[in-house]
């Protein structure tokens, strides 16, 4: 009888930004589709109060069944036979109840079935589907690979496939190889026009994310003899016409519901997805990018549950004759838990909300052509989006990551048992680091947004925001801290050496998100009592963070460089 | 084949998470103090409804309700899970019935329906746990009762064959339609509510409801004939007033018992088999388990 979205009243002050107004009528085109579709809004108000209903059955669904059948699906897992997947039990449960309760192909086009929900709903039925079961968030979360078909396949195609997506379908993207992780460029698989034009698909795909869905978007090199990412094409490729066996799935350390298929492609035919060559350079980006705010979503809600769990135990928990919850060292892990999962959730919704705007500019822009001023406030969100993206993925995962292991050090001994969820969420919380592109390469699409002054405009432009009086001394406190950054930005620039460079980059993205993030928790703070407190316990945080990168980019000789290299 | 299918509903205070404050002094309901909801049973009937619905395209699920004209809440619900539409009999007259009264104006309006192929509810609703009122709607109708339904495993050829749980076991029956059939709680759990039904349906309103909306929300109603929810009075449906409301309900409450559970003793056992034997036998003789 639990709600995952009505007990957190963090997600519904988040849903209601005031920036969702322009969002939504945008959206919906200033509310013209209530005249085609019966269930489309009337207005903003009606627009939210559906939000708010549709994420009311997300909340009761991962409440009452994804929730309590995590643990046995995290036993069972799925297993293959005869080159197919078969689920959990409890998935195939869970698939069901999203199904029917219609939440697949949220954030698709009403004319395909979807419910045209903006990316930042979807986003929070991501959160709290994560909170429930990780590892079902990727079976349920891969309905994000339709909207890159949505953006870049042709409209035959689209009707083929995003509705059945949206009457629920799974879907993979199939882009990993044994020889081509991160280094997407290296992929082999094998793309062969044939004379009808139609094409076939030869070749092994490695790790790949429920490699055994319905319709899968296939990276693969459509230009014989090519070497590098340009040579690769994006297909798509649909289970009903067969071709592709699962070979082995992974035997994982977390989300051990999702199963990480190893593929076998044989002749397996498939259509071209957009056009020829675009498959990495254009597509694949776009799939990662809103793959990269998905594992940002998930990553809250692992912080979520790490935070519930170890509170519950800490207030529970007794020892020199009072509960846990009421010693110093515990409380402050706890209050540290919340201010991080606070900023990464606010982080999230801030990303999110700027993905938002610039994609629906995206798609306007495909009925008709935008004026002067539309096209800069599209080309200026899609930088802030392209910004905030690897920051709220990097550091939302690494910050899942430390609440996970935090949650395990306040249970003690008993963290260490398999008998309370707390293991089963350390273990589904790594990955979140690593997939999608590791924190490592986080920081390499971010630094751009340092050296050009991304973050810092963002930061003073929050700056300007009037606050309340009890928040101002806050702000000041955030603007100093904005000018250290500011200074160790220029002292990086000033040396002319690459291997400094990459080496201080981590560092300065760390800074920057620590102040992005400390500077929408003070907003957040402005808006909602309910923040102070994160907003405060994260600036100390964060200013901790500050200080010591500072100081280490202050007294560090670009030439030590070298003791660090290990050969 | 499309059917035409009744669930009976009914909508209760929440009895499951109560509070210090779910009774009054007089030991009766403090409706005010729990929440309102769809009886647990009456959701498990649904679901099969829902199943006949999915192998039986064409078919429609009406949702009968008695009660306040609050009632037409669980018709929202129902119409979200996938339910076509619903019907509130509602009318100051008929409050106060007992099981007697209740299953004769459900009855009377069945009749005032019309043509139904099957009629499924709950076994018993959580305020009053007496499992009477369909089986008594089904000998006033005259048609056959299957009670404790867990499974509807079969509907053709004008016979439907159910599997229900009795309490060693489970017994398989056919009928002939129409029919009743009582939905047991360990039938599979209903359907979650659909995202885009929701949003269709989540301004459904029943006249009551309608006349105290803005005339924004009315010109909708107008516009979009769907959402209004039917409400009939013990007149339309033709109820004899002797056989409702409080005059149609022989039953008398004659007292009501607060029961205070109090732990007057603790007793310590062993876990020896002797102990435990001992303690299973005295607890099958005072009936607490057995």
């Amino acid at each position: 009888m639990a709600n995952f979205y009505t007990d957190n009243p963090d997600l519904k002050h988040h849903l209601t930004h005031p920036l969702m107004e322009k969002i939504v009528a945008l959206k919906e085109r200033n509310y013209t589709d209530a005249e085609k579709y019966d269930y489309a809004p009337l207005n903003y108000e009606d627009a939210q109060d559906s939000y708010d209903k549709v994420l009311e059955i997300v909340g009761e669904i991962c409440g009452d069944i994804i929730a309590p059948n995590a643990e046995d699906v995290d036993h069972q897992g799925p297993h293959v036979e005869n080159g197919r997947v078969f689920y959990a039990d409890k998935t195939v449960e869970n698939l069901e109840a999203c199904r029917k309760a219609g939440l697949m192909g949220m954030a698709m086009p009403r004319r395909f079935g979807g419910l045209n929900f903006p990316i930042t709903p979807y986003i929070m039925a991501a959160d709290i589907v994560s909170r429930a079961d990780t590892g079902f968030e990727n079976l349920w979360g891969l309905q994000d690979c339709a909207e890159t078909i949505y953006e870049f396949a042709d409209e035959d195609q689209k009707r083929r496939y995003i509705t059945r997506v949206c009457q629920g379908e799974t879907m993979s993207m199939d882009l990993t190889e044994p020889d081509a992780g991160s280094d997407l460029q290296s992929v082999m698989l094998k793309a062969t026009e044939q004379p009808d034009g139609t094409w076939v698909l030869n070749g092994v795909k490695r790790f790949i994310t429920n490699g055994d869905s319905d319709i899968h978007l296939v990276l693969a090199r459509s230009e014989a003899g090519s070497k590098d990412g340009r040579g690769l094409s994006m297909f798509i490729y649909d289970k009903r016409n067969g071709g592709v066996n699962v070979r082995r799935i992974e035997n994982k350390m977390g989300i051990k519901g999702s199963p990480t298929c190893e593929l076998v492609y044989k002749n397996a035919k498939a259509e071209l997805c957009g056009s020829r060559r675009m498959g990495l350079i254009k597509y694949v980006m776009a799939l990662m990018n809103g793959a990269r705010l998905g594992i940002a979503a998930q990553s809250v809600g692992v912080s979520e549950l790490a935070y519930r769990e170890a509170l519950a135990y800490a207030k529970d928990r007794k020892q020199f004759g009072k509960a846990i919850i009421e010693f110093p060292a515990v409380y402050e892990m706890l209050s540290v838990m919340k201010a991080k999962l606070d900023a990464s959730r606010s982080l999230l919704y801030e990303c999110a909300r700027f993905v938002d705007i610039y994609k629906i500019y995206d798609d306007i822009a495909k009925e008709r052509s935008l004026t002067p001023d539309e096209r800069k406030e599209a080309k200026q969100y899609s930088r802030l989006a392209d910004a905030l993206t690897p920051l709220a993925k990097g550091m939302g995962s690494e910050y899942c990551n430390q609440n996970a292991y935090d949650c395990i050090q306040i249970h003690g001994g008993s963290g260490f048992m398999k008998d309370y969820a707390c293991e089963r969420l350390y273990r589904d919380a790594r990955i979140t680091s690593i997939y999608e592109g590791t924190t490592q390469l986080q920081v390499v699409a971010a630094i751009r947004h340092v050296t050009t002054g991304t973050y810092l405009n963002l930061i003073q432009q929050y700056q300007t925001t009037e606050v309340k009086p009890e928040l101002q001394a806050l702000k000041e406190r955030l603007a100093a801290m904005t000018e250290r950054y500011a200074k160790a930005v220029e002292e990086v620039g000033k040396v002319d050496d690459v291997a400094y460079g990459d080496f201080m980059a981590r560092r300065l993205v760390e800074m920057a998100g620590c102040l992005v993030m400390a500077h929408l928790l003070m907003l957040d703070a402005n808006r909602n009592d309910s923040f102070k407190r994160s907003a405060e316990v994260y600036a100390n945080l964060a200013q901790a963070e500050v200080t010591k990168h500072s100081d280490f980019i202050a007294n560090f000789n670009p030439a030590e460089v070298a003791i660090y290299k290990v050969d | 084949m499309s059917l035409n299918i009744i669930v009976l509903a009914k909508q209760v205070p929440d009895t499951r998470n109560v509070g210090k404050d779910a009774m009054k002094e007089d030991g009766t309901i403090n409706r005010a103090a729990l929440p309102a909801i769809f009886n647990p049973e009456d959701l498990n009937a649904l679901e099969q409804a829902l199943r006949l619905k999915d192998a039986n395209p064409g078919s429609t699920i009406t949702l009968l309700t008695m009660g306040l004209p609050r009632a037409s809440e669980i018709i929202r619900e129902a119409i979200y899970r996938g339910a076509d539409n619903g019907i509130v009999l509602t009318d100051r007259v008929l409050g106060g019935a007992d099981t007697l009264a209740t299953s004769y104006s459900l009855a009377q309006a069945v009749k005032k329906f019309g043509k139904y192929d099957i009629i499924l509810g709950g076994r018993q609703a959580i305020d009053g746990d007496t499992a009477q009122v369909g089986p008594q709607i089904a000998e006033k109708l005259g048609i056959p009762q299957i009670t404790y339904a867990e499974e509807i495993l079969d509907l053709k050829d004008g016979y439907v064959t159910v599997k229900r749980r009795l309490e060693n076991g489970v017994e398989t029956l056919k009928a002939p339609l129409p029919c009743v059939v009582t939905v047991n709680g360990s039938a599979a759990d209903c359907r979650p509510r659909n995202a885009m039904r929701v949003q269709k349906y989540k301004y459904a309103a029943s006249p009551s409801e309608a006349a105290k909306l803005s005339d924004e929300r009315k010109a909708l109603l107008e516009k979009r004939p769907y959402l209004n929810i039917e409400e009939w009075s013990a007149a339309f449906v033709e109820a004899d007033p002797q056989q409702i409301g409080l005059p149609g309900s022989p039953t008398k409450v004659k007292a009501i018992e607060n029961v205070v559970f109090t732990a007057k003793e603790s007793r310590q056992l062993d876990d020896s088999d002797a102990q435990i034997e001992e303690l299973v036998k005295e607890l099958i003789a005072n009936h607490t388990i057995g």
